[in-house]
């Protein structure tokens, strides 16, 4: 192993009211890795990524950050600092402010109250935010009030905060949902654009999807990991297999259970 | 520092505020005395609805304890003028009440500008304190706000029970001078009212400058989701914890104002309803624009002094019909009716225009 | 503000210096214990009839009743009615007999107000807490207008009936007043049948499934706003009771109400939403701390403590006793 491990779950468990979701999952992600977690309703997969962003504590188990920073007893704004981002199953971003202003307060800086009663837009955070939504398509659309914007055009909008959030570790909650096959192959892309400097952590359904950009794979169920390797080890597996639809073969159906 | 362009609707803004800034300078010239004083109230409480605005409208957090700021404020300054009206005596309800020395904590309050910091000070620490234990534990919401009318309760109460440090129910009053200057000269009134104008204002440009900064896109940002605004790395609790604070400071400069222009404070006057009715004017006038809460508490309560007294049982049907008319029917109040009349069209697109390059 | 400590020192049975003087006589520790729990155990118990019916609307609906202090008022003055009825139309050998009817009465005619009000304003405030918060105590204070305009601004006494004069003799030095015997039993019917209903009934059953998941209840072909205006309006009729029980403690007025909601709203953040044990024991803990602070302190200090009580147990419960998880983002 030459590349550095970046997040490190270790025997990770989690409980609600009693309820096992996950249970002693092991998770390692290397820098620049594109990861795909796939696995049936229920698996734990949301679940380890609210662990790791720390929206959900973990009732054992350890989270190591860069291989020193256990990052289980941090808050949720400290996990951002540190270089965590985090997108959300539904489009979770601010409907009053505009569109460019989503990104502003986005944008990687210092997030002190008063070091935002005092910031002013330097020519270059103007120039970073006008590429970034040149980017992501919403040029036209800078002043709008973000809660005018079309279902996809929201999901675009928070993929352009993440990269301005300028995370070392992006986790992805189903980021192609609701958005055209157009849009899902550019999604596709430019997930591999930005794991070239990055990790990225996908939680995904869209078989067709994980199919077409996946690398590595983690399957899990019933909130232990069951499986990791690439996408043709896990369609070989038949413990995979079973674990989707009973006896058959075909991981591709499970799309209808998503 | 970004170009301001200056467009049409940024000049005819610009002037908007000239004349309503030299309208209320020159006030004096055409308002009789007791006008005057009338005006002097209401523009102090529109300073308490602007620190109101910006914790309701802007950080959607609502405060039904902003009496209890106001208060705090009030009575420091009543304090020092109550010590200046006695003299080398003790204030007469001390005796009264049997204390024969004046208490430990009034003894600074003989100081002018003590007892000013104070007024601003203890109110700004106070919420500083609320709010470190419960927004730290992201108790908000209704949560937050019960919270904040149970320290309306205790306050009035306690103020109320400590009758020999606080002149109990009927408060501190009896006042007679204000720096050797006698309070109720026309000339003093005059220049309290100057003072008032200047802090309306400066308040004014202050909660201006904070709404539009990034640190005002960040209590937006809050208010339409606090964890979203979490995951992103902004830590809300701080944000909010200040806001709170300036906004609690705010109206405790207001109270202090308020007793310099009435010359009474009593717990009345912070208990409940003032309190609730405080963000009345903001809802009536629109949260989220400072005008419209400034405005707001300007006319709500130029209306109440021309009908509360003649019709003292219609004027509270009245202020309960309102609650419900404009929080079930305007959302947004005045400003949002007045604009949805004036530009129809244009979906609110214009003012976010304004406001991002206007930083 | 003072009818409010009034009001308190009402509730608080045994004058305390009364008492002191007495132990400082007898030296005897435990007729204070438990003349002060009990009077704690009565506070507790109208705290809990009053804030059952928030709970209850504020889980439901997500709706703050700030009118709900309004509605103990009117259950107040339908007690007065009844008993004014008894005294004009029926002969007085009959009067001991109003209060078996004027409870039913207060239920029934606060039951019937709540209707109205969700019927004409509550409804269109679902999941609005705040604005909820606001015009609601635009409603109150109308009502309370209007109590004043019909009854008149200054209280009006409702005689007890005679049966509920004296109280039981616990032990020396120790009676316990049988009004607020009466009280603490009236509550505990009111509780159990509560508990029926929400519990053992169909009604119930939706109900609680409402609550738990609005959007499938509905699928399942429940009629949500039937559910709503039946349960707000139990709400209001159980602060109608508790305007019945109150009459017994003193004279009643328009404000009555506001007295005691700020501490049934306190009951709710402590207990948490969604279940009748975490109001129960809210209520109790309330109840209980404020009498005994009252007791130990003064009334202003008394008050200023439970706060500071409340605040602190807020700090390891941020949600109450009873909280329900989401998944939710916010």
């Amino acid at each position: 192993m030459n590349r550095s491990v970046i997040l490190q779950c270790e025997a990770v468990t989690v409980e609600f009211d009693g309820f096992k979701a996950v249970q002693g999952m092991d998770l390692r992600l290397e820098k620049g890795e594109l990861r795909f977690l796939i696995g049936p309703n229920g698996a734990g997969k949301t679940t380890i990524l609210d662990v790791i962003c720390g929206k959900v504590k973990p009732a054992s188990g350890k989270v190591l950050f860069q291989g020193k920073v256990d990052i289980t007893r941090r808050k949720e704004h400290q996990i951002a600092e540190l270089g965590i981002g985090r997108k959300f199953q539904a489009p979770s971003i601010f409907p009053t402010l505009t569109v460019f202003e989503n990104l502003e307060i986005a944008m990687r800086q210092n997030r002190g109250v008063f070091a935002t009663l005092r910031a002013k837009m330097s020519a270059e955070e103007r120039d970073r935010i006008e590429a970034q939504l040149a980017m992501i398509g919403l040029e036209a659309k800078a002043d709008w009030r973000a809660g005018g914007l079309s279902h996809g055009e929201k999901q675009w909008l928070e993929i352009g905060m993440m990269l301005l959030q300028e995370p070392e570790v992006l986790l992805l909650d189903e980021p192609v949902a609701g958005m055209t096959d157009k849009e899902t192959d550019k999604t596709g892309e430019l997930l591999h654009q930005i794991a070239r400097k990055r990790s990225i952590v996908v939680v995904e359904h869209d078989m067709e999807f994980v199919r077409n950009f996946a690398s590595k794979v983690t399957v899990m169920h019933e909130g232990k990991l069951l499986k990791e390797g690439s996408m043709d080890e896990i369609q070989q597996d038949d413990r995979v297999a079973e674990v989707y639809l009973g006896k058959r073969r075909d991981v591709d159906v499970s799309r209808s259970t998503a | 520092m970004q170009l301001r362009t200056l467009t049409p609707q940024r000049i005819y803004i610009l002037i908007g505020y000239a004349v309503a800034s030299a309208a209320l300078f020159s006030a004096p010239l055409f308002m009789s005395d007791f006008r005057l004083n009338l005006l002097a109230k209401f523009l102090a409480f529109a300073i308490v609805a602007l620190g109101l605005d910006l914790i309701w409208g802007y950080t959607g957090i609502l405060s039904l304890g902003h009496g209890v700021f106001f208060g705090l404020g009030a009575y420091a300054m009543a304090m020092y003028l109550k010590l200046e009206a006695s003299g080398d005596r003790l204030p007469d309800f001390m005796g009264w009440s049997g204390l024969t020395q004046l208490p430990w904590f009034w003894k600074p309050f003989e100081s002018f500008a003590f007892a000013a910091a104070m007024g601003i000070a203890l109110p700004a620490v106070l919420a500083l304190v609320l709010g470190y234990f419960t927004f730290r534990n992201r108790i908000r919401g209704v949560y937050f706000t019960i919270l904040t009318q149970a320290l309306v309760i205790i306050t009035v109460t306690l103020f109320i029970g400590q009758q020999a440090f606080t002149g109990g129910t009927n408060g501190l009053t009896g006042f007679s001078s204000v720096l050797g200057v006698p309070l109720s000269s026309p000339d003093t009134k005059r220049m309290l009212y100057w003072i008032t104008v200047i802090a309306l204002l400066g308040a004014f440009v202050l909660c201006r400058y904070l709404v539009k900064s990034r640190f005002g896109k960040v209590l937006r940002a809050i208010r339409d989701g606090e964890n979203r605004a979490r995951f992103i790395g902004y830590n809300p609790a701080v944000y909010q914890m200040l806001v709170f604070s300036i906004s609690a400071g705010l109206a405790g400069l207001a109270g202090m104002l308020f007793v310099l222009h009435v010359g009474i404070i009593s717990p009345f006057m912070m208990a409940i309803v003032p309190s609730i009715e405080m963000v009345l004017w903001v809802a009536i006038g629109g949260r989220g624009t400072l005008i419209g809460a400034a405005l707001g508490a300007i006319l709500l309560n130029y209306a109440k002094s021309e009908f509360s007294t003649s019709y003292p049982d219609a004027w509270l049907f009245f202020l309960g019909a309102l609650f419900v008319i404009v929080v079930v029917f305007l959302p947004k109040g005045a400003v949002g009716l007045f604009g949805r009349l004036k530009f129809p069209k244009r979906k609110g697109q214009k003012h976010e225009q304004v406001s991002h390059s206007a930083v | 503000m003072l009818p409010f400590l009034k009001s308190w020192k009402v509730l608080c049975l045994f004058d305390r210096k009364a008492y002191t003087q007495q132990v400082h006589k007898r030296g005897e520790f435990m007729e204070l214990i438990i003349g002060q729990l009990f009077n704690g155990m009565s506070v507790s118990s109208i705290l809990l009839l009053i804030a059952l019916g928030l709970a209850i609307t504020f889980g439901l609906m997500n709706v703050i009743n700030m009118a709900h202090g309004e509605l103990i008022m009117i259950g107040a003055y339908s007690t007065y009615l009844t008993q004014n009825l008894f005294i004009d139309y029926l002969p007085s050998s009959m009067f001991n007999w109003y209060f078996v009817l004027a409870i039913p009465a207060s239920f029934l005619i606060a039951f019937a107000i709540g209707l109205i009000l969700e019927f004409s304003l509550i409804r269109f405030l679902y999941g609005r807490p705040l604005d909820s918060l606001l015009a609601t105590w635009g409603v109150a204070l109308m009502l309370q207008q209007l109590a004043r305009t019909i009854f008149g601004a200054p209280n009006v006494g409702v005689k007890s009936p005679t049966w509920l004069d004296g109280g039981w003799m616990l032990m020396q030095g120790v009676v316990l007043p049988y009004k607020r015997l009466f009280i603490i039993g009236l509550v505990i019917v009111t509780l159990f049948a509560m508990y029926l209903y929400i519990y053992r009934s169909h009604a119930g059953r939706r109900m609680r499934a409402v609550m738990q998941n609005r959007e499938m209840a509905a699928c399942l072909g429940i009629s949500t706003r039937r559910v709503d205006a039946t349960t707000f309006a139990i709400g209001s009729g159980i602060a109608g009771i508790a305007g019945c029980a109150l009459t017994l403690m003193g004279p009643i007025g328009p404000a009555l109400g506001t007295y005691y909601i700020v501490d049934a709203f306190m009951v709710v953040v402590l207990g948490g939403v969604g279940k009748l044990v975490g109001t129960i024991i809210g209520a109790l803990g309330i109840g209980l701390t404020n009498t005994l602070f009252e007791f130990w302190t003064t009334a202003s200090l008394g008050k200023v403590l439970v706060f500071l009580c409340i605040v602190a147990f807020l700090q390891w419960k941020p949600k109450g006793l009873v909280a329900m998880r989401t998944r939710s983002l916010d």
